[in-house]
């Protein structure tokens, strides 16, 4: 079935993609279908595609997020979703290469794709099945995706608890120390890479919402390690 | 961030300081050094909540503030709309004094004699500081509206002081005749929460909507523009059209006087009869401020890196009594000082390591039923002020659900912020 599905959508790709396809920007269709063979267990793509352990992902280019119809979506998503969460080449780029470091608690269990030649081809394949989507390679030649991958050295930094607990007083105005959580999510005790990751993702303006954005663009790479120390030890 | 490369090294040579001068050494020869803060809302709660909980019993903390219950003044609006009920907007401070071991002394502060390092109380006490830490929020400006003052607000209510003036707003909006009218005479800049008055109307209105629907709003404001302007504005014509009318200054809202006893309110000579008329006159930091002799005009000018008052620097002022530059005054504000001042002030008592200032504030708003809003921005110490560094707002014609998550969010916050100030 799954392969029938692919079979029709590299026809429609032959025919709905001419010349723009060899731009400098953007990835390869045909590699990218391979790539596919990873997510096809979850999704479909092309005519006929329903959901089925994921969403499907016809016309995923420039949707907004947890908006396929009668799909049961993680909670992780659909806050990500309310908070405004829309697939574009960049998010969708983040969201592949690490799923969590872009929605925390989804229940995408996909260890994520660490090239971005593989991405980019994934993506190149993914689009083909999105009409006009405005936000690829081809038809805006800048938009080349942000690499947000958080690096190993920043990773490494051993963040100071003591700076991190005078930090977390502008995390406790909104988030409860306590840990518990109502409209706001719970930020204690989380392993301290998957914090580092997320607020890396919000510096970069890739995870969506201006209050987190604003206050990680002024955190360093230290203080985000500091923060990370603190808040994974609070009891 | 942009690291703050003097101002680090400042606030490390004033713990430097400290640590060089005999801690031990206090004016009456009392063994702890001794920290008392002056009113228990966002700036003061918080206050002594961080400088107990980090000082692990290395200071004594006093807290003198007249109210056994804190009704919040920030959600207050939400009360009037009717999606909070006043038991949900009050607080106790037993918490604080039971965890945290914090001396809280319901009395009224009346006056500090900054020689003698003592702040005198109505009940008669002396109480000894080696900081004091002031945070009065707000009174109003005598004579500020032509025809009120304080013995008018039972019929001509402020509610800018949450609980009993916010029910009996609350009260006379029910009480008022179909089709009456509910006028607000909104203060002039700066006042404490500049969102607050637009959000009050906007609560009116979703209730007026309901049980009074030919109902009218009036505004008169002396300012020309207001905060969230074009958000509010847009959300009462999709809301309530036809159902506000706000008279800027360039139509003499601006020169106003009321008459509490024949219930009405001239606008630039205009006379009008109002059923309920909600006076929120112009603002100065809380009485205290000014006896203690800090204050410059209306306000008490600080330092942007630890809040302490330019004019005494054994004294801080938090939130919306000081004068510090570019924050807004609010409970978020006063609550982001609050900690910085906590820093500051352990570190100067006891030699513990000061962290650079930072600050931030986000103020929420409700338009109507998960219709919510928010404006916020960072902040940093400079030598002259707290200086703004970078903020979002709202956008108009945002989807259903961002507005929806808009509020919700904002209730967690009240969450958050509330166990913050109260433990």
């Amino acid at each position: 079935m799954i392969t029938a599905l692919r079979n029709i959508a590299a026809v429609a790709t032959v025919m709905s993609a001419p010349a723009l396809v060899s731009a400098e920007v953007g990835g390869d269709p045909e590699r990218g279908e391979t790539l596919y063979g990873q997510c096809a267990s979850c999704h479909q793509v092309g005519a006929g595609a329903q959901d089925r352990v994921g969403p499907q992902l016809n016309l995923i280019f420039d949707r907004e997020a947890g908006q396929s119809e009668g799909f049961r979506y993680s909670e992780g998503l659909e806050r990500a979703a309310a908070n405004g969460l829309v697939w574009n080449y960049e998010t969708l780029d983040a969201y592949i290469e690490d799923p969590r470091a872009l929605v925390s608690r989804t229940r995408m269990s996909f260890r994520g794709m660490a090239d971005q030649q593989d991405r980019d081809d994934l993506l190149a394949y993914l689009r083909t099945f999105s009409d006009n989507p405005s936000d690829i390679p081809e038809s805006a030649p800048t938009a080349v995706a942000v690499d947000h991958e958080v690096a190993p050295e920043i990773l490494a930094i051993v963040g100071d608890p003591a700076y991190g607990e005078y930090l977390s007083g502008e995390c406790t105005s909104c988030h409860q120390a306590s840990g518990e959580a109502s409209g706001i999510p719970s930020i204690t005790n989380w392993p301290t890479e998957d914090f580092v990751i997320a607020m890396h993702a919000y510096k970069d303006g890739v995870r969506p919402h201006p209050v987190m954005q604003m206050m990680a663009q002024r955190l360093s790479d230290e203080e985000i390690a500091a923060l990370a120390a603190y808040l994974a030890g609070i009891e | 961030m942009k690291f703050n490369r003097r101002a680090f090294i400042g606030t490390a040579a004033a713990a430097a300081g400290t640590l060089a001068t005999p801690l031990l050494v206090r004016a009456d020869g009392h063994s702890k050094p001794r920290v008392v803060i002056v009113g228990g809302g966002a700036g003061g709660a918080t206050a002594a909540r961080y400088i107990a909980k980090d000082s692990n019993g290395e200071i004594d903390v006093t807290l003198i503030e007249p109210s056994r219950t804190y009704y919040t003044c920030f959600f207050s609006n939400l009360y009037l709309g009717g999606f909070r009920s006043m038991d949900s907007l009050g607080h106790s401070y037993g918490t604080l004094a039971g965890e945290y071991g914090i001396n809280v002394v319901h009395d009224w502060a009346t006056g500090v004699d900054r020689d003698a390092k003592t702040v005198a109380t109505a009940g008669g006490h002396a109480i000894p500081y080696d900081r004091l830490i002031l945070s009065p929020g707000i009174d109003f400006v005598d004579g500020a509206v032509e025809g009120w003052d304080v013995t008018s607000q039972n019929k001509m209510p402020h509610a800018y002081k949450a609980g009993s003036q916010t029910e009996l707003l609350r009260a006379q909006i029910e009480a008022m005749p179909q089709g009456g009218t509910y006028a607000m005479v909104a203060p002039p800049n700066p006042f404490r929460c500049p969102p607050g008055p637009y959000e009050r109307v906007s609560m009116v209105a979703h209730m007026l909507k309901e049980v009074n629907p030919t109902a009218k709003i009036l505004i008169a404001d002396p300012k020309e523009k207001f905060s969230k302007q074009g958000l509010f504005e847009a959300g009462w014509n999709d809301h309530y059209a036809g159902m506000i009318e706000r008279v800027g200054p360039d139509f003499g809202g601006d020169n106003v006087s009321v008459d509490p006893d024949a219930m009405t309110l001239s606008i630039d000579g205009d006379v009008t009869n109002v059923d309920v008329c909600n006076v929120i006159p112009a603002m100065k930091a809380g009485l205290i401020a000014h006896q203690a002799d800090i204050t410059e005009g209306n306000w008490a000018p600080v330092n942007a890196a630890d809040l302490s008052s330019k004019m005494d620097e054994n004294i801080h002022v938090l939130g919306d009594a000081c004068a510090q530059g570019d924050m807004p005054k609010s409970g978020f504000s006063a609550n982001s000082q609050a900690k910085v001042c906590a820093n500051a002030v352990r570190g100067a008592l006891t030699g513990s390591t000061v962290f650079p200032a930072r600050f931030a504030n986000t103020c929420w708003s409700l338009i109507d039923t998960n219709d919510g809003i928010k404006v916020g921005a960072t902040y940093e110490a400079t030598d002259e002020k707290i200086a703004k560094v970078d903020g979002f707002i709202s956008e108009n014609g945002e989807s259903a659900d961002v507005r929806q998550a808009t509020y919700e969010e904002s209730v967690g916050w009240y969450d958050g912020m509330t166990a913050d100030m109260f433990g």
